[in-house]
């Protein structure tokens, strides 16, 4: 065909044409598609863009606060100043997180979590960067915030806990929710930053009462996180209170009379069982776990051989020593047999081929029951077991409370042995011998208690009531009913105990410094350790020359007034070994009775030792915490070891294994001594 | 045209292409609108610049319309020869100045030698093609010299990098060829050859970031937070604007920044947000008749050159418009080309006004032969 220039005119024309009608086309397609998008797809569309811009966020609810009996806080929250990042609209991530380092002087340990969180987080969950900011701090970050989009200031609240260690075994602590309760509960609270629940203590059983119901907000938002407005907020309605039996004034008082010791005290009311007191020492600030724990907190905590990690009141088992001796002079009064009746005590008695040792190597002479109590004389319930079978002393044991598990809102409890014969056939399938029943006569042996426990044992003796402690103070209650034992029994075993303090016994340094108080108590020492008999013949080493671990534990229980118990004890110190007088557990329980009969005279006599022990527990650990730190700064020179996954879950953890490692010797030896006091 | 008595209006006026003039004006204050709301209601920074550009561009058209075809014709190949140059020049500086640049600073304004590029191409192809006899045009010698001219300043662009650029100059080009007569047989199996030839392309040929953005366009929500956040953002703010839209200045997608370059690439999805699909058929409808009456142009024009000219530059129009819209309803990949007259920008705006001045001089040239 030949192309002409008409041809290529009309082939113009056609092709223009065709052109025009492609393009036509590719409108119709674009009509069309328009069509879909808003017509068709319309709802769909415009969820997201509504989602797009509304941001629903939940502000933690108010936590109920824990008081104590008079309505002081234990536990309440204080007003907090966050620092957040949204990952999602973080632009200039390097930039940001330098200036943020800065004003907010972040350590590396900080940054490395913040890093690891940001990796890990999606989306508009918020990654916390620091909470419990001064207002310096804050108001510098909000007045820059315009720099740097995807950072979040915002205020809340946080946990605080007045008392601060003196109330860390007792309240337990609060952390943010492991990964794994969040994936169990799909709850959004639980990934809201400053949203905290229970993780030990009361804070874990008394989680529904605390927890309260999160206020939530709608408001718009820019792509770049800015908030437009407000559309829509519900408050959040605050967790309840709950108030404890507790009295602020002494649990605070115990947990700085403990001083350095690793130890506890409990305190009961005899007549309704509500505890005053329940101090384990050293413990954990709640206030720094609260607010995520350092590795190196976790860390100096974790290897302190005090075991500030553990609660001792209720996860420490002991055996009772010669505490159990009033209880095991009831035991025999029920048998009846007289308290006057004698027994020669020649500083050793022959069981078997065995002979099982007095504390005095040169023998009491003749004891009755009361100088028996009063000297802590092992011959005389050496003999008393013998005679009666330990079977007899079990069933008094288990009525004062020992080995019984009480109803407490904590997440473990140990409750320890009180042994008897179908008990050891059971477990060790063997029959029960003499030797065991004079071993368990003095406290020692099979027998194991916790601090609980034998305060629960004093107030049953001081008034013969079937009390059961309580922590919570839910409604007034009645004093507990009796436990139907004679009640001329009762003031023997309060006379034999009167004379331990006030009758030239064994603690006598616990008699009170108040005129028409009298205390009755007991003394005990706890052998942590087995000694061999050719240690005896050469000479039982001291427990000022033994290592920390190996020294005996020292105990005491107690009521006071003597004659009209109101107020019963127990106080533990482990591996104390009576080598230091200024805290051993007479002193201390002289002090702690002082103190609910004459608050300032006691307070007094603190102030004074304190000066000696470096002031109180939280400005000795702040002290601790500050040598920790340059210590470790010092050894730094690679960078900080990964933190983990929930450094406050891990520790708790270490509890438990602390718990379990802490289960003193089993069948130790046959000795048991008081010291001269 | 103008039915007006010549008493009433002078002649220079009444000879303007009035209709269509009003119809680019339309489009032109429609896209200051949307610019006044992207800004969240305020002229500036974008709508009040905007306007003032759009007035000066308009009477550079008017201005151009006064140019004889003839003058058109033979400044094409010098002017083609002067960009290609600047080009390079572009190249060369990008090179020293050791990254990548698309314009050149003239102390005065920055020009952009790529875009003056999609007109002159057009140019450019319908000289060559008016040179050629008819009797060459099956002939291998009418596809070598219009595949080099195209391809040098392609290829050019291309290294700035600037694929939509590119892809537009030579669509332009390629368009010319077609209405100059090239066997259609060469189309199709050019078309075809392409469809071959695209995978290879984006594997080999393409920056990682424009092979990013084809990848994300075939599956925008493989990367909501990424380069598919555009595509996605788009689709909500259309899709969400309903057959009315939302009401002016109140979008909340590109208020709320949720939309990104809403005002520049992205501004028709801001105004459907508002004025919903009715804004989007007004649009389309708008570009539908400048783009007819540009082909009716063609049609009426008696030259050779004035015929491929004004076609191949309705062609040019037709691609911004074309491939700004399929991009914004995600049916094309995210390339960078705004929409003209309505996105923000003085470089469209300015290539569109040189090419509606040339069409309007064409339309001038065809009338004054009719009335002679």
């Amino acid at each position: 065909m030949k192309v002409t220039e008409a041809s290529q005119a009309y082939s113009f024309s056609r092709r223009a044409l065709l052109m025009g009608g492609g393009q036509a086309a590719i409108a119709l397609v674009l009509a069309g598609r328009m069509t879909w998008l808003s017509v068709f797809e319309n709802e769909r569309y415009k969820l997201l863009a509504e989602s797009n811009r509304v941001n629903l966020t939940l502000s933690p609810p108010r936590r109920g606060w824990i008081v104590d009996r008079s309505g002081q806080p234990l536990a309440n929250n204080r007003t907090d100043f966050r620092v957040d990042l949204i990952p999602d609209r973080l632009e200039k991530r390097e930039e940001t997180l330098a200036a943020l380092q800065q004003i907010l002087a972040l350590t590396p340990e900080d940054m490395a979590r913040i890093n690891t969180d940001l990796k890990r987080a999606a989306g508009f969950q918020p990654v916390q960067v620091k909470e419990s900011l001064d207002w310096e701090r804050y108001a510098t970050v909000l007045v820059r915030l315009p720099e740097f989009p995807g950072v979040q200031a915002t205020q809340g609240f946080t946990r605080n806990y007045p008392l601060g260690a003196g109330v860390g075994h007792l309240i337990g602590y609060v952390g943010a929710a492991s990964a794994e309760q969040y994936k169990e509960t799909k709850d959004p609270l639980m990934v809201t930053p400053g949203f905290k629940l229970g993780k030990d203590g009361l804070e874990k059983t008394l989680e529904e009462r605390l927890r309260g119901k999160p206020g939530a907000k709608r408001v718009e938002v820019t792509a770049r996180g800015k908030l437009v407005r407000e559309l829509a907020r519900r408050e959040d309605v605050p967790g309840h209170n709950v108030r404890l039996t507790i009295d602020a004034g002494l649990q605070e008082y115990c947990a700085r009379r403990l001083a350095d010791n690793s130890g506890s005290i409990v305190v009961l009311d005899c007549l309704t069982g509500d505890v005053l007191s329940m101090v384990s020492m050293p413990a954990y600030d709640p206030n720094s776990f609260s607010d995520g724990i350092t590795q190196s907190e976790w860390k100096m905590l974790a290897e302190n051989d005090h075991v500030p990690l553990m609660n001792k009141v209720l996860q420490g088992l002991y055996p009772p020593g010669s505490t159990v001796k009033p209880m095991h002079a009831l035991a025999v009064l029920r048998a009846g047999i007289s308290p006057n009746a004698t027994v020669h005590c020649g500083g050793a008695l022959q069981v078997g081929n065995r002979a099982f040792h007095c504390h005095s190597r040169r023998g009491h002479g003749a004891v009755n029951m009361e100088r028996a109590v009063a000297q802590s004389c092992d011959i005389y319930f050496y003999v008393m077991a013998r005679e009666l079978g330990y079977d007899h002393f079990a069933k008094t044991v288990r009525e004062m409370g020992l080995g019984a598990r009480y109803d407490l809102p904590y997440p473990s409890q140990r409750y320890g042995t009180v042994p008897d014969s179908a008990w050891k056939l059971k477990k060790y399938k063997q029959p029960w011998t003499i030797a065991d029943s004079v071993n368990a006569s003095i406290g020692q042996g099979y027998v194991l208690a916790n601090p609980l426990q034998l305060a629960v044992m004093a107030a049953r003796l001081a008034q013969g009531r079937a009390i059961v402690p309580r922590l919570l103070l839910d409604q007034p209650h009645e004093p507990a009913p009796s436990l139907g034992i004679d009640p001329q029994h009762i003031q023997t075993v309060r006379q034999c105990m009167w004379a331990v303090i006030n009758g030239g016994g064994t603690g006598g340094r616990a008699r009170l410094p108040i005129p028409g108080v009298e205390i009755a108590g007991k003394t005990g020492t706890a052998q942590v350790r087995a000694i061999t008999a050719a240690e005896r013949r050469s000479g039982v080493l001291g427990n000022a020359s033994l290592p920390f671990k190996l020294r005996d534990h020292a105990l005491f229980v107690c009521f006071a007034p003597w004659d009209n118990p109101r107020y019963a004890a127990s106080i533990v110190l482990e591996h104390h070994g009576h080598v230091n007088p200024l805290t051993d557990v007479a002193p201390t329980a002289r002090d702690v009775m002082t103190f609910l009969f004459d608050r300032q005279k006691a307070i007094t006599t603190l102030h004074e030792l304190e000066k000696g022990w470096g002031g109180t527990y939280a400005e000795r650990m702040a002290r601790d915490a500050r040598a920790f730190e340059a210590a470790r700064a010092a050894a730094r020179a690679a960078p900080p070891p990964p933190v983990p996954e929930d450094a406050a879950e891990a520790a708790s953890d270490v509890v438990s294994e602390a718990a379990n490692a802490s289960v003193p010797v089993g069948d130790v030896a046959t000795r048991n001594e008081e010291r001269a006091e | 045209m103008s039915k007006l008595g010549p008493g009433l209006v002078p002649a220079p006026l009444a000879q303007l292409p009035w209709k269509v003039m009003l119809l680019v004006l339309a489009i032109g204050s429609f896209g200051l609108v949307v610019l006044y709301s992207a800004a969240g209601g305020s002229l500036y920074p974008w709508a009040f610049s905007q306007g003032i550009r759009f007035f000066v561009f308009f009477g550079m058209a008017i201005a151009l319309s006064r140019i004889p075809e003839g003058w058109w014709a033979l400044g094409t190949f010098p002017a083609y020869a002067l960009v290609l140059l600047m080009l390079l020049g572009v190249e060369a500086l990008g090179a020293v100045a050791g990254g990548s640049q698309r314009w050149l600073d003239l102390g005065i304004i920055r020009l952009q030698p790529s875009e003056l590029m999609k007109p002159i191409i057009v140019l450019t192809m319908a000289r060559f093609y008016e040179i050629l006899p008819a009797s060459e045009i099956r002939k291998f010698g009418a596809l070598w010299p219009a595949a080099v001219l195209i391809g040098l300043p392609a290829a050019l662009v291309m290294l700035q990098p600037d694929l939509g650029t590119a892809l537009m100059i030579t669509g332009s080009g390629v368009a010319v060829m077609f209405l100059a007569g090239i066997p259609l047989r060469l189309f199709i199996g050019g078309g075809l050859l392409l469809g071959a030839a695209i995978p290879i392309v984006v594997n080999f040929v393409l920056h990682d970031y424009q092979r990013n953005r084809v990848l994300v366009f075939l599956d925008p929500e493989s990367d909501p937070l990424g380069t598919g956040y555009h595509i996605s953002q788009s689709k909500i703010a259309i899709g969400s604007g309903g057959i009315f839209g939302k009401g002016f200045l109140n979008g909340t997608q590109s208020h709320l920044d949720y939309l990104p370059e809403g005002h520049t690439d992205f501004a028709l999805a801001t105004m459907m947000e508002e004025w919903g699909l009715m804004g989007g058929f007004f649009v389309i409808l708008a570009f539908s008749l400048l783009i007819g009456w540009a082909i009716g142009v063609s049609m009426r024009a008696k030259s050779r050159f004035g015929r491929l000219t004004a076609a191949g530059l309705s062609a040019t129009i037709f691609f911004y418009a074309a491939i700004n819209m399929l991009m914004v309803v995600g049916l094309a990949p995210v390339v960078g080309i705004p929409l003209p007259l309505i996105s923000f920008g003085g470089t469209a705006q300015m290539t569109f006004m040189i090419c509606f001045g040339i069409l309007m001089s064409i339309d001038r040239e065809s009338r004054r032969k009719q009335r002679w």
